[in-house]
């Protein structure tokens, strides 16, 4: 990649969320921006003031005049639940390029406590841009669960996957989350619990499906150099790239497939790795088969050996492949884009700071992001001082 | 069965007409001589944008199925279980559709399967697909 690499030049050098095991939370709106990305900048030993950049999804301009802060660099990407993973890739090039010093990202949501506030409550599907209107909700999609139920079909029709396997998934991710008191769900389930968890969208069981919880996150991103001055073990992006393939799930062209095939080689490619050098994937799960794709895609094992390599419960702790330690978007929080909380886990797991789910010494985690239904895959390699 | 009912676009206007006449249509690119789906003002292969509309022969191949237990859009709680589709049809686009006439459960990734007509409060019809015969 030569001179395009941005591998060592950007930092995250601060992260925080906020989640309750509840699944609510009090706080909403900027009161809950303000919360995190307060928390975010005391974890960086920055302030408001050392801010010129900012990223958030959609129109970062509000938070950004909400905060006081007249941005030199301004990112709104907004391509679902990965937009996060896009804004660090962006944050680290826009920094090494010279355009900003220090960028903030944050995303906050309450969609369940929303649920008790007026103009709350109940199911609405995703308004979908006008091609979905007219070619796929009027067929009754649920959305966005039914999408990846197609892909899910789909795989196990080319590949034989199982019910089962899925839901290998979905118990090691469980039994992550039993390992962190913030999560929403820590009770053990087994297989048997899933496959008897009510079928929502063929073959997806409820328990195959994420969380609907409130949620918020932060991160501050700055130079290699600045980062090595401020009191936390930076988390040095090594790697990132992009994929989209498609916006809505008739246009997947493969739908056993997904970007991940693009933008992981080529994000481990900047960072100089491979998927044997990873000891934490955040991979997100949205519902068990996502997880099951970036596995494939990203190159852990083979095209369509997902099932078989997930069945022995390596996903889980003292596995081989530790995936997911927070407990996921399966059991640990899902306010509908949960991009941010794979970059604040993969940040505190590299720095020791997991408590009972830490891991022995890890210097390479990987934020894997999947954004709309399985449309737009951002991934990002992170390292430790020593990964440099 | 109640439907949440598509809206009209202008490029999508002949498709929606033929309907009412129990037609299926698709867009063709006669630039490239590929079929287009969904409807648009150019074509995705090659950017063409002489583009006209051909009958369809209205068969298709299940190729990913999803059986809801759960209620989407415009359905109500009595409508389910009920089997959204993609298919492939012969002509060599996939397209979203239910697979109706037929046990939602028994409707298999392979299946071969025909367009049949839902009709719509304002005259057109919406395509659903059953087992071919």
């Amino acid at each position: 990649l030569g001179d395009r690499t941005l591998r060592g030049k950007a930092a995250l050098v601060g992260v925080a969320d906020l989640v309750s095991p509840t699944g609510e939370l009090a706080l909403h709106g900027r009161a809950l921006e303000a919360a995190v990305i307060g928390a975010a900048l005391d974890d960086a030993g920055l302030t408001i003031d050392d801010v010129d950049g900012i990223a958030a999804g959609g129109m970062p301009t509000g938070t950004a005049e909400y905060f006081a802060i007249q941005p030199r660099y301004v990112d709104g990407t907004m391509v679902g639940g990965s937009s996060y993973e896009l804004h660090v890739e962006h944050a680290a090039a826009a920094i090494a390029a010279g355009l900003c010093d220090v960028v903030v990202g944050v995303y906050a949501a309450t969609p369940r406590s929303d649920r008790n506030r007026r103009n709350g409550g109940g199911y609405r599907p995703m308004p979908g841009p006008n091609p979905a209107m007219e070619w796929e909700l009027p067929y009754g999609l649920r959305m966005p669960m039914a999408a990846y139920a197609l892909a899910a079909s789909r795989h196990m029709y080319e590949y034989g996957t199982t019910s089962e396997q899925l839901a290998q998934i979905a118990v090691d991710t469980r039994r992550w989350a039993a390992l962190n008191p913030n999560a929403r769900y820590r009770d053990p389930i087994t297989i048997d619990d899933v496959l008897a968890s009510p079928m929502q969208t063929s073959p997806l069981h409820l328990l195959d499906c994420c969380l609907v919880t409130d949620g918020a996150g932060a991160f501050v991103m700055a130079s290699a150099e600045r980062a090595r001055d401020l009191p936390k073990a930076p988390a040095y992006v090594l790697g990132a790239a992009t994929c989209g393939t498609h916006s809505m799930i008739t246009e997947m062209h493969d739908l056993t497939t997904t970007g991940g095939s693009v933008s992981g080689p080529a994000a481990f490619g900047m960072a100089g790795i491979k998927p044997s050098d990873v000891d934490l994937l955040m991979g997100y799960d949205s519902f068990t088969i996502t997880a099951l794709l970036h596995l494939e895609d990203l190159g852990f094992c083979p095209k369509g050996d997902g099932g078989a390599f997930v069945e022995d419960g390596k996903l889980g702790p003292g596995g081989s492949l530790a995936m997911n330690t927070n407990g996921g978007g399966l059991s640990y929080t899902h306010p509908g884009q949960y991009g941010m909380f794979l970059l604040v886990e993969a940040v505190r797991q590299l720095r020791g700071e997991c408590g009972e789910r830490q891991l022995t010494d890890p210097k390479i985690a990987v934020a894997h992001g999947s954004g709309g239904v399985l449309s737009t895959m951002g991934t990002v390699v992170l390292g430790t001082e020593e990964t440099l | 069965v109640t439907v949440l009912e598509p809206p009209i676009t202008s490029v999508a206007e002949p498709f929606w007409a033929a309907t009412r006449r129990g037609e299926l249509v698709l867009q063709w690119c006669t630039s490239c001589e590929r079929p287009i789906w969904y409807p648009r003002e150019v074509c995705p292969a090659c950017f063409g944008s002489t583009l006209e509309w051909r009958a369809a022969s209205g068969a298709g191949v299940v190729h990913a199925v999803s059986v809801h237990h759960l209620p989407g859009p415009g359905r109500s709680a009595d409508d389910v279980p009920y089997a959204v589709a993609l298919i492939d049809l012969a002509e060599g686009v996939r397209v979203m559709s239910n697979i109706v006439n037929t046990a939602p459960d028994g409707v298999t990734v392979g299946d071969a399967v025909q367009v049949t007509w839902l009709p719509l409060s304002d005259g057109r019809n919406l395509p659903q697909f059953e087992p071919a015969a």
